[in-house]
C-alpha cells in the first residue's frame, strides 16, 4: 500500500518537474560562442534585410530611413491575441542597448529572455533557430549602430491562458521543428536558400498553415495559408503552384514585378524592400530553393 | 390648399429627382474613372512588361524598342490623374476596385507616390535605351515606387 503510495507520488514529482522544466527556457551553452569572430557591422546589415527585422519593429507607418529607427509598437492581431513589436534600438534603457551578443542568440535562436522567460512565438524564433551564432554575431554589432529610441515597449494584449509565459515551454518542445525541412545534401546555391527561407527569411511564418495550438504544419510546407493579418490569403508557392521560371523569382524578389507586371502590394512589398538590397546571388538562391521544396497542390 | 400641396409635392419630387439624378451621374462618373484608372495601369504593365523581360533575359535587349517603352511609361506616369480617384470610389463604397479608403485619408502621401512613380518612370525613360546594364539598374526603383502605393492603399487580391 505504502509502496503503492510512494510510486504514485515519485510519479507525480517527475511530471511536474517536467513541467516546471518547461516554464523557463534553458540558455545556450556558453562556449559554442567562444570561438566566434567579433560581430562585423557590414555583414549584419546583410542579416538585418535578411532577417526582416525593420519590417516589424520599426514604428507603425515607418518608411525610408525612419524604418532603422525600430522603436516597436506594431500590432499582430492573432487568434491568441495581439502581440506588440518591442523596441529593439540600442537604446539601454527602453530598447535592447544593455543586451551582449548571447543574449541576442538566446532570443533568436531559443526565444529566450535575458531574464530566462519565454518569448512568443510571433517572434519567429522557430525560423531563427537556423540563424549561425556568426549571423547573430554581425547582427548584433549591426544593431548597435542604429538611432536609440526611447518609445517603452508595450505589454501585448493576450488574455488566460495563453497570457501564462512559462507554458510556451511545453509549445517549444511539440511545435518547434527539429532541423530543416528539406533535408539532404544540398548543393551551395539551394543550400544557401534553404537557410534564408526557412530561416532568416522566415518565410514559412506566412506561407506555412498552422494548427489549433499556431504550430506550423511543417508537412505542408509553403502550400499556402490564411493571411495573419485576416484578409485574404498567402498563396502556395510549392512547385505545384508556383508555376514562375527562377528568373520571375529572382526579378519579383527585386522588383516586386509579377511575371504579367502586376506589382506587390501588403506583406510581399515589405519583403521585395528588403530582398532588394540583398545581393542577387541571395534572390537566386531563393529562388533555386523554392524550385526544391515539395509540390504541394 | 390643394394647389399648395401640389407645389410641395412637385417642389418635393424634382429635389428627389435631382438628387437622384446626381446620384446616378455619381455613380456614372465613379465606374468611369474606376474603368480609366485600370486602363492606365494595363498601359503601365504592357510598357513595363517589355523592360521587365529584357531586363530578366526573358526577351534580347532592344535599344530603340527598350526607349519607346520607357518613354511610353514616363508619360503615361505624369499624366494628370486629379479625375481617376473620385470620393466613393473605395473599396468599401463600390465592389469592382481595390483602391482602400485609406488613400483619401492620405491624399497627400498619395499624390507623393504618384510623383515618386513618375519620377523612378522619367529616371528609366533617361537610360532604358542606353544599355542592358543601365536599364537593369533602374529596374529596383520603378518596382518599389509601384509597390509602396500598393502596400499602403490596394487590398490583398483575395
Amino acid at each position: 500500500m505504502l509502496g503503492k503510495l510512494a510510486v504514485v507520488i515519485g510519479l507525480a514529482g517527475l511530471g511536474l518537474g517536467a513541467a516546471l522544466a518547461f516554464t523557463r527556457s534553458p540558455a545556450l551553452p556558453a562556449e559554442q560562442f567562444a570561438q566566434l569572430q567579433p560581430g562585423d557591422a557590414a555583414r549584419g546589415e546583410q542579416v538585418f534585410w535578411a532577417a526582416g527585422c525593420a519590417s516589424c519593429h520599426s514604428a507603425p507607418g515607418a518608411t525610408g530611413a525612419a524604418k532603422l529607427v525600430l522603436a516597436g509598437g506594431r500590432a499582430f492581431e492573432t487568434a491568441f491575441g495581439t502581440f506588440y513589436a518591442p523596441n529593439i534600438s540600442p537604446d539601454p534603457v527602453a530598447g535592447i542597448g544593455g543586451w551582449r551578443p548571447v543574449d541576442l542568440a538566446n532570443a533568436m535562436l531559443a526565444g529566450r529572455a535575458p531574464d530566462g522567460s519565454h518569448y512568443y512565438p510571433a517572434f519567429p524564433y522557430a525560423a531563427y533557430q537556423h540563424a549561425t551564432l556568426q549571423d547573430v554575431a554581425d547582427l548584433s554589432a549591426y544593431l548597435a549602430t542604429l538611432p536609440h529610441d526611447p518609445t517603452p515597449t508595450r505589454d501585448h494584449d493576450v488574455g488566460f491562458p495563453f497570457s501564462i509565459r512559462a507554458g510556451l515551454g511545453l509549445w517549444k518542445a511539440a511545435f518547434m521543428p527539429r532541423g530543416w525541412v528539406v533535408t539532404g545534401d544540398l548543393p551551395p546555391d539551394v543550400a544557401r536558400g534553404r537557410y534564408l527561407v526557412e530561416g532568416l527569411g522566415h518565410c514559412g511564418e506566412c506561407h506555412t498553415p498552422r494548427n489549433i495550438a499556431g504550430g506550423l504544419q511543417t508537412t505542408r510546407w509553403l502550400n499556402g495559408a490564411p493571411n495573419p493579418n485576416g484578409r485574404g490569403t498567402v498563396p502556395n508557392i510549392t512547385p505545384a503552384a508556383l508555376d514562375w521560371s527562377s528568373a520571375d523569382i529572382v526579378a519579383y524578389l527585386e522588383t516586386g514585378f509579377t511575371p504579367e507586371y502586376d506589382s506587390a502590394g501588403g506583406h510581399m512589398a515589405e519583403v521585395v524592400e528588403n530582398y532588394a538590397k540583398l545581393p542577387a546571388q541571395d534572390r537566386a538562391a531563393v529562388a533555386a530553393y523554392l524550385k526544391r521544396v515539395a509540390p504541394q497542390p | 390648399m390643394k394647389k399648395l400641396t401640389a407645389l410641395i409635392l412637385g417642389l418635393g419630387l424634382a429635389a428627389g429627382a435631382t438628387g437622384l439624378a446626381q446620384a446616378q451621374d455619381n455613380s456614372k462618373m465613379v465606374e468611369d474613372a474606376i474603368k480609366a484608372r485600370k486602363a492606365q495601369m494595363q498601359l503601365y504593365a504592357f510598357n513595363l512588361g517589355l523592360l521587365g523581360d529584357m531586363a530578366k533575359g526573358a526577351l534580347a535587349y532592344d535599344a530603340s524598342a527598350a526607349a519607346a517603352a520607357s518613354n511610353n511609361l514616363a508619360m503615361l506616369a505624369s499624366l494628370d490623374q486629379s479625375r481617376l480617384w473620385p470620393q466613393g470610389s473605395d473599396n468599401m463604397s463600390v465592389d469592382n476596385t481595390r483602391t482602400l479608403p485609406d488613400l483619401w485619408d492620405n491624399i497627400d502621401d498619395a499624390i507623393a507616390k504618384g510623383r515618386a512613380t513618375a519620377e523612378a518612370a522619367s529616371a528609366m525613360a533617361a537610360v532604358a535605351g542606353t544599355g542592358l546594364e543601365a536599364l537593369q539598374g533602374q529596374m529596383g526603383a520603378l518596382g518599389g515606387s509601384c509597390g509602396a502605393c500598393h502596400k499602403a492603399y490596394r487590398a490583398p487580391a483575395n
